[in-house]
């Protein structure tokens, strides 16, 4: 398994944003909005991704973050808004992948064409050389065998393998990846966790999706989270942490939710059967002490972390996201 | 991993990264796109076969008046005219059947470019396979070499005529491809189109009309001598239709089309 902190120096097959210079503006989407069939799948998005952070972009299933990708790659345009990368639109990149590496689906291969076969094509493309391809698939763990391989007896986790590669091909700067950990395993996801640190550490711009919290939990430093087409937070990790607010549990649900409603706090029914309400811990004691509930548990909603949030956000695609959760724990 | 690193050269980048890939690269790209999957591969490794077995049993088989230059040439473009045009198809409706249009365009997000690159592959293509036929038919009428006057007797006005015929018949498959942006049903309809077409002509009321856009009648002259110029206007009047549409249809739909 190839880490990246064996890679040293400048030999390493990507340099972050060392040639990037004097463009701050990485990623930005300026209120974006794109109707597809009828309806509102990206509604008003606004969001950026900085140099040196790994931003990660969370929804459930169907949330528009795939299509809020595809308008910042250029593969669709916006009814209203700006998607802006590198200070331009995407399609005003003379040569975008030698600037943006993008990874939108790594089933999207001919399976007819072998693992490097498919690395090459798009090298020629770019005008990168082609021994990189070597280098790269080494890199992100296909060997020889695989790399002769057709794409189509590649396994999700290959293909994902195979895409990395391909994102990094023209050294870019910025990557724009699309739910980057589906189908690998849990020592893939640890490499592919470092290797995007790494990336971002050495100046690098990484925007990546995910439905999965626990993926990006432990390396976004920025978090956007899009339910039903709208960014409904965004901030930094530790800043959304702090806004989790209070868990609180009693045996008596109803007479606790009447509680809280007749003190004035707003409160949503967490998925552990009680309530998350945002107010401090005195605040919500005093309100069930007023109403003689007793309560079960009562505290900081910090540990259930961004899960937490993240459900209560969403909660409007609960189906989907309570699978999720259960997925990710 | 140190190999991964020492596999990488100092400099593994060429040129300039803010060079927009010009149209002889995306050509190029596209010509390797036509042979580096399996399909792609076998089906022209197919035709060649094919049209190898066409120019031998022109060149033995049947009146020896036949094993001229010219009728070994004709014989020799058949397997390519007809299946020919599947890569130009493939070429462009794979991108969305196996969806690498997410790539492909991302790469180069001026969608009609990479038409273009296409559209100049499949001449280049066709050209080296009418080129590949003439220097079998050469060969095999060199080794036949009946006694006959005109044995190598070509025009060069129907060898530019054959050469139309198999670019068209390629570039009708691309037109198909984009149009319908799928594999099965753009293969399918252009052998169906064509057929259903001349059987709408063989209705006596529609016989005159009917020609005039009957590819199959259009174009038999073009292989058979040098063509006149009510000749030249059925075939011009084809194309407008059977290629030129498709073409202007596949511009459209690629230009606008959601890739995902």
């Amino acid at each position: 398994m190839p880490t990246s902190d064996e890679a040293d120096g400048d030999q390493r097959p990507y340099r972050g944003a060392s040639h990037s210079g004097d463009t701050p503006l990485m990623i930005e989407a300026r209120n974006l909005t794109k109707r597809l069939g009828g309806r509102t799948v990206v509604d008003g998005v606004s969001f950026r991704a900085e140099p040196g952070t790994v931003t990660g972009f969370l929804g459930a299933n169907g949330a528009g973050k795939t299509t809020t990708l595809r308008l910042l790659s250029g593969l669709s345009e916006p009814d209203q808004g700006e998607p802006i990368v590198l200070g331009s639109r995407y399609r005003d990149i003379p040569n975008p992948g030698r600037r943006v590496g993008v990874l939108l689906d790594a089933a999207a291969q001919h399976g007819g064409r072998r693992g490097r076969e498919a690395l090459a094509v798009s090298a020629q493309v770019m005008a990168v050389d082609a021994r990189r391809v070597d280098g790269l698939l080494e890199l992100v763990g296909l060997d020889r065998s695989a790399a002769r391989k057709r794409v189509r007896h590649y396994s999700l986790g290959m293909r994902q393998r195979l895409g990395i590669a391909h994102a990094l091909l023209g050294d870019p700067e910025v990557l724009i990846l699309d739910e980057p950990a589906n189908g690998l395993d849990p020592p893939g996801m640890r490499w592919m966790r470092e290797l995007l640190r790494d990336f971002a550490d050495r100046g690098g711009t990484v925007l990546l999706s995910s439905h999965l919290l626990r993926e990006v939990e432990a390396l976004a430093d920025h978090l956007v989270i899009i339910d039903a087409g709208r960014v409904v937070a965004k901030g930094g990790r530790s800043e959304l942490l702090a806004r989790t607010g209070t868990q609180v549990r009693a045996d008596d649900k109803a007479r606790l939710g009447v509680a809280l409603a007749a003190a004035g706090l707003s409160a949503r029914e967490a998925p552990d059967g009680g309530f998350l309400v945002e107010a401090e811990p005195e605040d919500v004691g005093r309100a069930a002490l007023a109403a003689g509930v007793a309560l079960t548990r009562l505290g900081p909603a910090g540990d259930g972390g961004l899960e937490q949030l993240f459900f209560n956000l969403t909660a409007g695609s609960a189906d989907t996201t309570a699978a999720d959760l259960e997925e990710a724990a | 991993m140190s190999t991964a690193v020492a596999a990488l050269d100092p400099q593994p980048i060429r040129g300039n990264a803010d060079a927009r890939p010009g149209l002889a690269r995306l050509t190029a790209v596209e010509l390797r796109k036509m042979v580096d999957t399996r399909a792609g591969f076998w089906l022209q490794l197919g035709i060649l076969g094919l049209t190898i077995t066409f120019v031998v049993l022109q060149a033995t088989l049947g009146h020896t008046e036949d094993h001229t230059l010219r009728k070994i040439l004709e014989a020799s473009i058949f397997p390519a005219y007809i299946l020919l045009p599947i890569v130009g198809i493939l070429l462009v409706s794979s991108e969305w059947t196996q969806r690498t249009n997410l790539i492909t365009f991302a790469l180069v997000p001026r969608r009609s470019r990479v038409l273009a690159a296409k559209l100049a592959a499949s001449v280049l293509l066709s050209t080296t396979a009418v080129a590949t036929c003439l220097a079998f038919a050469i060969f095999a009428t060199a080794i036949a070499a009946p006694d006959l006057t005109g044995l190598w007797s070509l025009p060069a006005a129907q060898l530019v005529q054959t050469l139309i015929l198999v670019v068209v018949a390629v570039i009708m498959g691309l037109g198909y491809g984009a149009a319908l942006l799928s594999t099965a049903p753009a293969i399918v309809l252009s052998f169906a189109l064509p057929l259903g077409w001349s059987a709408v002509g063989s209705i006596s009321a529609l016989e005159g009309t009917a020609r005039w856009l009957d590819a199959g009648r259009s174009f038999e002259p073009m292989t058979k001598h040098v063509m006149n110029g009510t000749e030249w206007a059925r075939v011009g009047t084809t194309l407008a239709v059977w290629l030129v549409v498709p073409i202007l249809i596949g511009l459209w739909r690629i230009r606008r089309s959601e890739v995902s």
